[in-house]
C-alpha cells in the first residue's frame, strides 16, 4: 500500500493522456455493462420465481390454440400445483408502433402464478369484480399517460368482438415487475369477458401455464402433460419457461454471437489504445525507471510498479464504465420493457467485467513493465 | 578510523561495441578509506562513470574482485545488489533525476518505500534530512518548482536518507553555475567533515575537486595520483 | 492560398515520412476507426439484407389481400366463396389462357429444428395453386420437380433448406401431423419466400384441418395505376370484407419495425464506440504533436504559418482515418457479405433466411463515418500545434 503514491502519481504524469485513455476504457467498459443487460433478457431465461414453471403450447407451432379443457385434465396430473392459461390478442393501441401485449388472462389464478408481478389488494380485487376491467404494468401507464378510471380502447386484428373491431377496457390497477424479472410489459384483462365476446374460437386458449409442487419434476410433468393428448386434435408440446423462452431467444437469432462480435471489436480497440499508453508511458520514463533501479528497487519491483499502474488504469476506467451501466440499466430496462423484457445487468456480470478490466490491465502492461524491468541502469541512465 | 571501506582488486571492464571489445578499465586497483572525500578527474571516456558504477553495484566487473564494507559485491546477483544499493548507497546525478510527479518531500522519502517503516517514520526522516541541505521550507514543492541547485539538494537528501555508508556522486556541479556549483560542494563537503560521510565523487571540475579530501586522476583506465600532462 | 497549401503538403509529407517510427501509435487510429466503421457497416448490413429479402418480393402491380383487421397472413382467413367474387373483379391482368392472374394461398407455420441451433423455429408452410409461381416473377425450380397436385409432396425455398433441418431432397418431413416428401427446391430471386416450404393448397386445407378458407390472395392488376379503381369495385361489394393493400406496402410495413430497430441499435452501439475512437485518436494525434514540437516549432520558426502546420497535422489524422475506414469496410465486406441468418418476422411469427448484404453506399457512408472521426480527432491537436510558441517548443527541448 506504501507503493500507492508512487503508482498513482506516474498514472497522472501526463494527465491528459491518462485521461483520455481512462475515457475509451470507461466508454468500452459502459458498453460491456449495457451488452450483458441485452444479453441477459435473450438468454438467461427467467428469475427465481419462474422457476418450476412449465408452458404448454400447441405441438407444431405455438401460434396455434389449445382447448380450455386440457387446463382441467392437466390440474388432474401429479406433482401440479396450480394451473391457469392465457391468450394471445394482439391488437394495436391508436398506432401500430405502440407495441406491447395484451393477455386475457384469469384474474386471480394468472396474478397467483405470477407472483413477480404485485398489485395492491384493492386493485385486485377491482380486477376480478369488474368484467371490463385491465391492468397494466407501471411503466406501460407512465408511457401512455393512463390513470386508474381511463377507458383503453384496442383495435384487434386477430380476435374481431361481436361489438365490432374495437375493444374497450377500464384501466383498475397498475402493477410492479419485479426488478430481476423478464416479463414484459403487458396489458391484462379477463378472459371471460374475452370469450363471451369474440366472434369465433370460443373455448380456446392461447398456452396453458402449469406450476408444480416439485420444481424437480418438470422433466417428467412435462412429459406426462404431452403424453396425456398425444393422438388427440390438439397435441400439445411442454417445457419449462427457461426453455421456452430460450427456444423463443433462439428464433429471434444468434444475439449472443452479435454481442460477442461487438465487444470483440470494442476490446481489440481498447487493448490497442491502453497498450500504447502504457508503451509510451514507460519509453518516456526510462530514465526515472533506471534512477528508481539505482535506489535499491528490485527488477520484480519496477516490473510490478509497472504492472500495478497499468491494473489501476484499467480497473478505474472499467470499474467507472461498469458502475455508470449499472446506473444506467434500469431506466433503459423499463424503457424498453415492451420491446426487450428482461434486460438486467447481474452482480456475476460486474464482476465478470472487473476480471475482464483486471486480466487488460495485466496484458496491456506486461510487455512494458518486462521491458522495464531488464532495464539496465548504465544503458538507460546514459540516455539521457 | 580509517578502516578501509571499498577495495577495488585487479579489475577489469570491457564492453562490447558492435564487433569490437573495448577495454575501459583494466588491472585496475583502487582502496577508499572510511571518511574519505575522493574526487576521481580525467577527460571524458576514461571510464570514471564506469568506475563509479561498480563501487555503487550499478554494474559489475568483467574480471577482479570488489569488496565493499567486507562484502563481495560483484558475486552479488540483481535481485541481492539492488538490496544492497538500497541500504548502504547513496547516488546523486548530474541530472539530479528527480521523480517530476512527486514533491521534493515524497522524492526523498523513495528510497524508504524499500524499507520496514511507518509512513510517519518516513515523514520525520525526509523532514531530517531536508531540514541537513535546508530546504525544509520547499518540501511540498515539485522539481519543476525549485532552481536546479535547489533540485540536486534534494536530489542529496534523497541519497542521504537511508544513512548509506557511501555517497556516490556522479558531476553533481556539472550542470550548475559556478556560485551554485560552490553550494553544492559547500554542503558535500560539511556531510563528510561533520556527518562522517564516505563520498565517492567523478567531476571535470578542478574547483569542485578541490573540496576533496584527496584527488585521483584516470586515463585510459589507470589511475594515478598526477593530473596527465 | 495556394502557397499555404503547398506548404502543408511539405509538412505532410515530412510527417508522414515519420510515420513508420509511430506505427504502434498511428495503429490506435486506423485499428480504432476501423472497429467503430466495421460495427456500423455489420449492423447496416443486416438490416439493408432483411429489408432487401421482404421488400424485394414486392411488385407495385400487385395486391395482396387479408381479411379485414388483419395486417398479416397469420391471423387472416378468406373464404372459398369470397376468393371467387375477388377474382371476378375487373381490373385483374390475365395470362395467356384467360385465367385470371390471382393466387388464393394457405398460410401455417410448423416447428422444424434449425441448423445452427437445433431447436425448433417457426417454418413457414404455404399451401399454393399453379398460379403462385406465375406471380413471383423470379420463381424457378433449382433441383428436382413441381410437386403434383393433390398429393402430400413439397416443394422448399433455397434459404429454407439451408436453415432448417430434414428439408433435403427425398426427405419426407412430418409437419403438423402429416407427412410431405420433399420432391423439389425452388429460388425466387433471393427474397422471403425462399424461406418457404410450398405445398398444394387442397391438400393442405384437408391436412391441416383448414375447412375451405385461405389466408391470403394474391394477384396481378393490368397496370400499377388500376389499384385505386380496383380497390373502388372491391369496396362496392358488400359480401367481400378484405383488407387489400399493394404488395410493396405490404413488405415494406413487415420489414420496418425490424430494420429500424437493427440500424437503430447499430447506430447506438457505433456512437458510444466513436466516442472511446475520437478519445484514442486524440490521444495518439496529441502525442504526435508532442513528439514533433520541435520540428513544428523549427518549421514555424523557419516561416511556416499556422495553417499549414494545422492542415498537415488535420491531413495526417485523416489520412489514418480513411485507411480505418477502408480497413473496416472492406472487412465486413470479405467477413460478412453473403453471409446467411434466419430470425423471426414479427408480422407473420415465422422465420425469414436473409443475407447480410454490403453494398457500395455503406462502403461509402462508413468512409464519410471515418473521415468524421478523423477530422474531430485530429483538429484538437493541430490547433493546439499552431498555438506553442516557438520558443516554449524549443525551451521544452
Amino acid at each position: 500500500m506504501k507503493y500507492f503514491a508512487l503508482v498513482w502519481a506516474g498514472l497522472f504524469r501526463k494527465k491528459a493522456r491518462t485521461l483520455l485513455t481512462l475515457a475509451s476504457l470507461f466508454i468500452a467498459f459502459m458498453l460491456f455493462g449495457l451488452l450483458q443487460a441485452v444479453n441477459h433478457a435473450f438468454e438467461s431465461g427467467v428469475s427465481i420465481s419462474g422457476a418450476g414453471r412449465l408452458i404448454t403450447n400447441g405441438r407444431y407451432s405455438i401460434i396455434d390454440n389449445l382447448p380450455i379443457s386440457h387446463v382441467q385434465r392437466i390440474r388432474s396430473l401429479q406433482s401440479v400445483a396450480s394451473v391457469t392459461h392465457a391468450s394471445w390478442f394482439g391488437g394495436t393501441y391508436q398506432d401500430p408502433a405502440n407495441f406491447f401485449a395484451k393477455f386475457p388472462v384469469e384474474p386471480e389464478q394468472y396474478l397467483a402464478m405470477y407472483p413477480e408481478l404485485s398489485l395492491s389488494e384493492a386493485q385486485k380485487q377491482a380486477f376480478i369484480d369488474n368484467r371490463t376491467a385491465t391492468i397494466v404494468s407501471r411503466s406501460l401507464a407512465e408511457r401512455f399517460n393512463w390513470k386508474i378510471g381511463d377507458r383503453i380502447p384496442i383495435v384487434a386484428d386477430i380476435w374481431p368482438g361481436k361489438n365490432g373491431n374495437t375493444w374497450e377496457f377500464e384501466l383498475v390497477g397498475i402493477y410492479d415487475i419485479a426488478k430481476d424479472s423478464n416479463y414484459a410489459d403487458a396489458l391484462l384483462f379477463r378472459y371471460d369477458y374475452f370469450d363471451e365476446n369474440r366472434v369465433f374460437g370460443q373455448g380456446l386458449v392461447g398456452w396453458i401455464i402449469t406450476r408444480l409442487s416439485d420444481p424437480n419434476k418438470s422433466a417428467e410433468v412435462a412429459a406426462a402433460i404431452d403424453q396425456m393428448f398425444l393422438n388427440s386434435n390438439n397435441e400439445t408440446k411442454t417445457a419449462t419457461e427457461q426453455d421456452f423462452l430460450l427456444s423463443f431467444a433462439k428464433q429471434v437469432g444468434n444475439i449472443g454471437l452479435i454481442v460477442t462480435g461487438i465487444l470483440g471489436a470494442v476490446f481489440f480497440t481498447i487493448l490497442l489504445v491502453t497498450g500504447n499508453t502504457m508503451s509510451q508511458t514507460v519509453r518516456e520514463r526510462i530514465p526515472e525507471l533506471a534512477v528508481l533501479k539505482t535506489i535499491g528497487f528490485t527488477n520484480h519491483g519496477i516490473l510490478g510498479l509497472i504492472l500495478s499502474e497499468s491494473v489501476l488504469m484499467t480497473l478505474i476506467g472499467g470499474g467507472l464504465g461498469l458502475l455508470t451501466a449499472m446506473l444506467v440499466v434500469p431506466g433503459a430496462a423499463d424503457a424498453l420493457r415492451s420491446l426487450l423484457p428482461g434486460m438486467f445487468l447481474t452482480y456475476s456480470s460486474v464482476l465478470y467485467g472487473m476480471l475482464l478490466a483486471l486480466f487488460l490491465g495485466v496484458f496491456v502492461g506486461a510487455i512494458p513493465a518486462i521491458k522495464a524491468m531488464r532495464l539496465n541502469i548504465v544503458d538507460a541512465l546514459g540516455e539521457k | 578510523m580509517n578502516q578501509p571501506i571499498a577495495t577495488l582488486t585487479d579489475v577489469k571492464k570491457s564492453y562490447r561495441n558492435g564487433r569490437h571489445k573495448v577495454d575501459v578499465l583494466s588491472d585496475l586497483n583502487l582502496e577508499v578509506k572510511q571518511g574519505e572525500f575522493l574526487a576521481l578527474m580525467g577527460p571524458s571516456g576514461s571510464g570514471k562513470s564506469t568506475l563509479l558504477n561498480l563501487l555503487g553495484g550499478m554494474d559489475k566487473p568483467t574480471a577482479g574482485a570488489v569488496e565493499v564494507a567486507g562484502k563481495r559485491i560483484d558475486k552479488m546477483n540483481q535481485t541481492q545488489l539492488a538490496g544492497w544499493r538500497a541500504n548502504h548507497i547513496g547516488v546523486v546525478f548530474q541530472f539530479y533525476n528527480l521523480l517530476p510527479v512527486l514533491s521534493a518531500q515524497k522524492n526523498v522519502e523513495l528510497p524508504l518505500l524499500l524499507h520496514k517503516m511507518s509512513a510517519a517514520e518516513r515523514r520525520k526522516r525526509a523532514a531530517t534530512v531536508l531540514e541537513i541541505v535546508d530546504l525544509t521550507d520547499r518540501a511540498g514543492h515539485r522539481p519543476a518548482e525549485l532552481s536546479g541547485g535547489q533540485q540536486q539538494r534534494v536530489a542529496i537528501a534523497r541519497a542521504l536518507v537511508t544513512d548509506p555508508m557511501l555517497l556516490i556522486c556522479d558531476e553533481p556541479t556539472g550542470d550548475l553555475d559556478r556560485s551554485t556549483a560552490d553550494e553544492i560542494m559547500g554542503l558535500l563537503e560539511t556531510l563528510n567533515r561533520e556527518y562522517g560521510k564516505t563520498i565517492i565523487m567523478v567531476t571535470h571540475d578542478p574547483k569542485a575537486a578541490e573540496h576533496a579530501t584527496h584527488i585521483l586522476y584516470l586515463d585510459k583506465g589507470r589511475l594515478s595520483t598526477e593530473a596527465a600532462a | 492560398m495556394l502557397a499555404a497549401i503547398k506548404q502543408a503538403l511539405a509538412i505532410a509529407a515530412i510527417n508522414l515520412g515519420s510515420l513508420r517510427n509511430r506505427l504502434g501509435a498511428s495503429s490506435v487510429i486506423v485499428v480504432g476507426i476501423a472497429g467503430v466503421v466495421g460495427v456500423i457497416t455489420a449492423m447496416l448490413a443486416m438490416a439493408e439484407g432483411f429489408q432487401q429479402t421482404l421488400e424485394g418480393a414486392g411488385r407495385t402491380d400487385q395486391v395482396v389481400l387479408l381479411s379485414t383487421g388483419s395486417s398479416d397472413e397469420m391471423s387472416s382467413g378468406i373464404t372459398r366463396d369470397v376468393v371467387d367474387i375477388i377474382t371476378s373483379l375487373p381490373d385483374i391482368a390475365r395470362d395467356a389462357e384467360n385465367t385470371p392472374l390471382a393466387s388464393p394461398e394457405v398460410y401455417v407455420v410448423s416447428n422444424v429444428p434449425k441448423r445452427t441451433t437445433d431447436t425448433d423455429a417457426n417454418m413457414p408452410v404455404r399451401g399454393v395453386t399453379l398460379a403462385a409461381p406465375e406471380l413471383r416473377e423470379d420463381f424457378a425450380i433449382i433441383e428436382g420437380r413441381m410437386f403434383q397436385s393433390g398429393r402430400n409432396e413439397m416443394i422448399v425455398g433455397r434459404s429454407a433448406v439451408e436453415q432448417f433441418k430434414g428439408l433435403d431432397m427425398g426427405s419426407v418431413l412430418s409437419a403438423r401431423g402429416s407427412q410431405w416428401t420433399v420432391v423439389g427446391i425452388f429460388s425466387t430471386g433471393g427474397n422471403v419466400y425462399e424461406s418457404e416450404a410450398w405445398v398444394d393448397a387442397t391438400v393442405a386445407q384437408t391436412a391441416f384441418r383448414r375447412g375451405n378458407v385461405f389466408q391470403s390472395i394474391r394477384l396481378r392488376l393490368e397496370h400499377e395505376d388500376a389499384f385505386d379503381e380496383f380497390i373502388a369495385a372491391l369496396e362496392t361489394d358488400r359480401r367481400v370484407q378484405v383488407n387489400a393493400m399493394r404488395e410493396t406496402d405490404y413488405f415494406t410495413k413487415q420489414s420496418q419495425a425490424l430494420s429500424a430497430t437493427i440500424r437503430g441499435f447499430g447506430f447506438a452501439i457505433g456512437l458510444i464506440m466513436a466516442i472511446g475512437a475520437i478519445f484514442g485518436a486524440l490521444n495518439t494525434m496529441y502525442s504526435a504533436v508532442s513528439a514533433r514540437k520541435v520540428d513544428i516549432a523549427t518549421l514555424r520558426a523557419l516561416g511556416f504559418g499556422s495553417f499549414p502546420v494545422v492542415t498537415s497535422i488535420l491531413l495526417e489524422s485523416l489520412i489514418l482515418a480513411l485507411a480505418g475506414g477502408i480497413l473496416g469496410g472492406l472487412g465486413m465486406y470479405f467477413i460478412l457479405n453473403g453471409y446467411t441468418i434466419s430470425t423471426l418476422n414479427n408480422a407473420t411469427f415465422s422465420q425469414v433466411v436473409f443475407d447480410f448484404m454490403v453494398t457500395p453506399e455503406l462502403l461509402l457512408s462508413g468512409i464519410v463515418i471515418a473521415l468524421l472521426l478523423g477530422l474531430i480527432g485530429g483538429l484538437l491537436p493541430a490547433l493546439r500545434a499552431a498555438r506553442v510558441p516557438i520558443a516554449v517548443a524549443f525551451r521544452d527541448f
